[in-house]
């Protein structure tokens, strides 16, 4: 063995973590982003998810290449590459639905990990940037979960398709055209098909790895938020850690492995048990093959779309063009970025904030499950309205936030955080 | 050595470097968003359909293939084209406000023709995609299907499958399972009678 430069004893693990330390800050970075990340200690339930969505997208990426061997992002070939996964393929079955439920999963999680941060103000100064990062990953997702529906090429991921990228052919002027630039054909095809593998599985996985280390560094520089609301940077200890603060590693990674195998049994439930989940997590239509001259009675996205859809429909027709449903759901997905200003109360943590934003908060979360129900259904009957009255709560909650908290009754923040340790 | 620095030369070529780079970086990126434009393949596959309408009957049809999807061609009886907007309390949509079509066709109304006599439409019904059979004469003695179009029938077109029925115009009626009218695709008409499908101005084509 070769003589390391300022090992104490050569051969030992010690000599080669000080050998590669000398090269690679790989113990400076354990310390930095784990071992010494102090954490605040009154993390609750609600902090599961944000481990939880790193462990799905993990799970995406791992079955994501394993099914990248056997599919055929073809036209021709796509939906039966599917089946032959499903049937055929040691073991294929799972590795599907592991990626299919493991999609629903990441939507579930995220939904839920925003959701806290909208209780507990954790978009507010000085992370705003985490948040923005935050909803980069979230419109990616989305971009990510659509071309990956569109892969198996069944027929409803024909429509789907075909509803979804007709929405940038309503915009004025350039629609068409970028309606063809989009398709690589002027309807849906096999170009469309193969760029979206292209873009499922390198390009956008990329992008979004990218993404949430920079969410992570933004976060690690500035410290988490908790449920309290309030900074914990503020008060230190003797030797310079936050004294409501614990390291990550081991506290925080032994609680989330708790949240891991919590999710995991639920998780594995829903593979074993109901990887269709009923038709919410994959549709009926889509187990037959793509057929551009049969349109399925009812063209309806997954679940973690339907919220948006719902929207995109609520809006009439108006001087002779769609677009303007286009807008109000592009605007509902841009407004998340503006959270972090739109605020304005003195406090961060819906625990210290009065009941105007509890009753606005939970209104908003009725309009997104109310809206998540309309999107599955025709628009006849009372749907239309519902999906009128859902938009405008949605849409009140972002816009009038900078008043409603500004004139919310507080209750005065603690120094320190509180538990019940 | 040097002295001073030439702070504003340095800002000057720094800035000229980083104009050049961005020039470079946007003309690199054509090739890769031109890419993604339908491809020569694509583009001669999905490229204009001609047809001469002058040989046809009064209440023939003739379908041509274009896109992969099969375009009627139907010249209208004058007794259909003048009873046209006789029925519109029938239909579901009868302004084709609900369908898909160019707006010149729009336009026209109850023709939904550039010419009354000649009507072009994608054959494709809009309930689940089958062809709607033609039946073009009014208060015919029609079978379709072993089914009696009715001495009210103005002409048109009925899908067997699940029983939708359209004008002559390619217009849903009321209370079938079909919910908008048949698509009608661009195309453009000259005085001698050649149809171009595809295409919203005969010019195009050349």
């Amino acid at each position: 063995m070769s003589a390391s430069s300022d090992s104490t004893g050569a051969g030992n693990s010690r000599g080669l973590i000080a050998w590669i330390d000398a090269r690679f800050p790989m113990t400076k970075l354990w310390k930095e982003q784990v071992a010494e990340y102090y954490a605040p200690k009154n993390f609750n339930f609600w902090y599961f998810f944000g481990s939880l969505a790193m462990l799905v997208l993990v799970n995406q990426i791992v079955t994501g290449i394993f099914l990248t061997m056997d599919y055929k992002p073809n036209a021709a070939e796509a939906f039966g590459s599917v089946q032959y996964i499903m049937n055929d393929v040691e073991w294929g079955w799972l590795i599907r639905y592991m990626h299919t439920t493991g999609a629903s999963a990441f939507f579930i999680v995220v939904y839920l990990h925003m959701f806290r941060g909208l209780m507990y103000g954790s978009a507010r100064k000085p992370r705003e940037l985490i948040w923005i990062f935050g909803c980069l990953i979230f419109v990616l997702l989305m971009a990510e979960a659509f071309m990956g529906y569109v892969l198996p090429w069944g027929n409803m991921s024909f429509w789907g398709a075909q509803v979804i990228t007709s929405l940038f052919g309503s915009l004025p002027v350039i629609g068409g055209s970028l309606l063809e630039w989009i398709r690589g054909d002027y309807v849906i095809a096999d170009a469309t098909l193969n760029r979206f593998f292209a873009l499922h599985v390198a390009a956008l996985p990329l992008a979004l790895i990218f993404l949430v280390i920079a969410h992570l560094m933004a976060l690690h520089e500035v410290g988490s938020n908790n449920p309290d609301g309030i900074e914990i940077k503020k008060l230190k200890g003797p030797d310079g850690h936050p004294l409501d603060g614990i390291p990550f590693h081991p506290y925080y990674t032994v609680k989330d492995m708790v949240g891991v195998a919590g999710f995991l049994l639920i998780f594995c439930a829903v593979i074993f048990f109901a990887p269709t989940f009923g038709g919410f997590f994959l549709e009926k239509a889509n187990f037959t093959p793509a057929n551009p001259l049969l349109t399925p009675p009812d063209i309806t996205p997954v679940w973690y779309f339907t919220p948006f859809y719902a929207m995109l429909r609520a809006v009439p027709s108006f001087a002779g063009t769609q677009v303007w449903g286009v807008l109000v759901m592009g605007s509902a997905i841009v407004i998340l970025f503006f959270v972090p200003w739109l605020d304005r109360s003195p406090v961060k943590s819906i625990r210290y904030k009065g009941p105007i934003y509890k009753i606005m908060l939970t209104l908003f979360v009725l309009s997104f499950i109310t809206l998540g129900d309309v999107g599955m259904h025709p628009p006849a009957g009372i749907y239309p309205l519902l999906a009128r009255i859902g938009t405008a709560v949605y849409f009140a909650f972002f816009l009038l936030m900078p008043w409603y908290t500004k004139i919310d009754r507080v209750k005065p923040v603690p120094e320190r955080v509180t538990g019940h340790a | 050595m040097a002295e001073k620095i030439d702070h504003s030369r340095r800002r000057l070529l720094t800035a000229a470097t980083v104009g050049t780079g961005a020039i470079g970086v946007v003309f690199a990126a054509v090739p890769f968003l031109a890419s993604w434009q339908p491809s020569a393949r694509a583009r001669a596959l999905g490229a204009p359909v001609e047809l001469d309408a002058s040989k046809l009957e009064p209440g023939q049809m003739v379908v041509v293939a274009w896109r992969g999807q099969p375009i009627y061609v139907v010249r209208r009886t004058p007794d259909v084209i003048a009873h046209l907007g006789d029925h519109n309390d029938l239909l579901a949509d009868p302004n084709s406000d609900n369908s898909v079509q160019p707006e010149y066709i729009k336009a026209t109304g109850a023709a939904r023709a550039r010419n009354p006599e000649y009507w072009v439409g994608l054959g494709v019904c809009t309930h689940l995609g089958c062809a709607p059979s033609s039946a073009q004469v009014r208060r015919g003695e029609f079978q379709v299907a072993g089914v009696d179009l009715g001495k009210d029938w103005p002409g048109g077109f009925y899908c067997a499958c699940h029983g939708s029925k359209y004008d002559a115009s390619g217009r849903v009626f009321k209370n079938v399972p079909a919910p908008k009218n048949l698509t009608i695709p661009p195309y453009a008409l000259d005085k001698n009678l050649r149809i171009v499908i595809g295409v919203d101005d005969a010019s195009q084509t050349a």
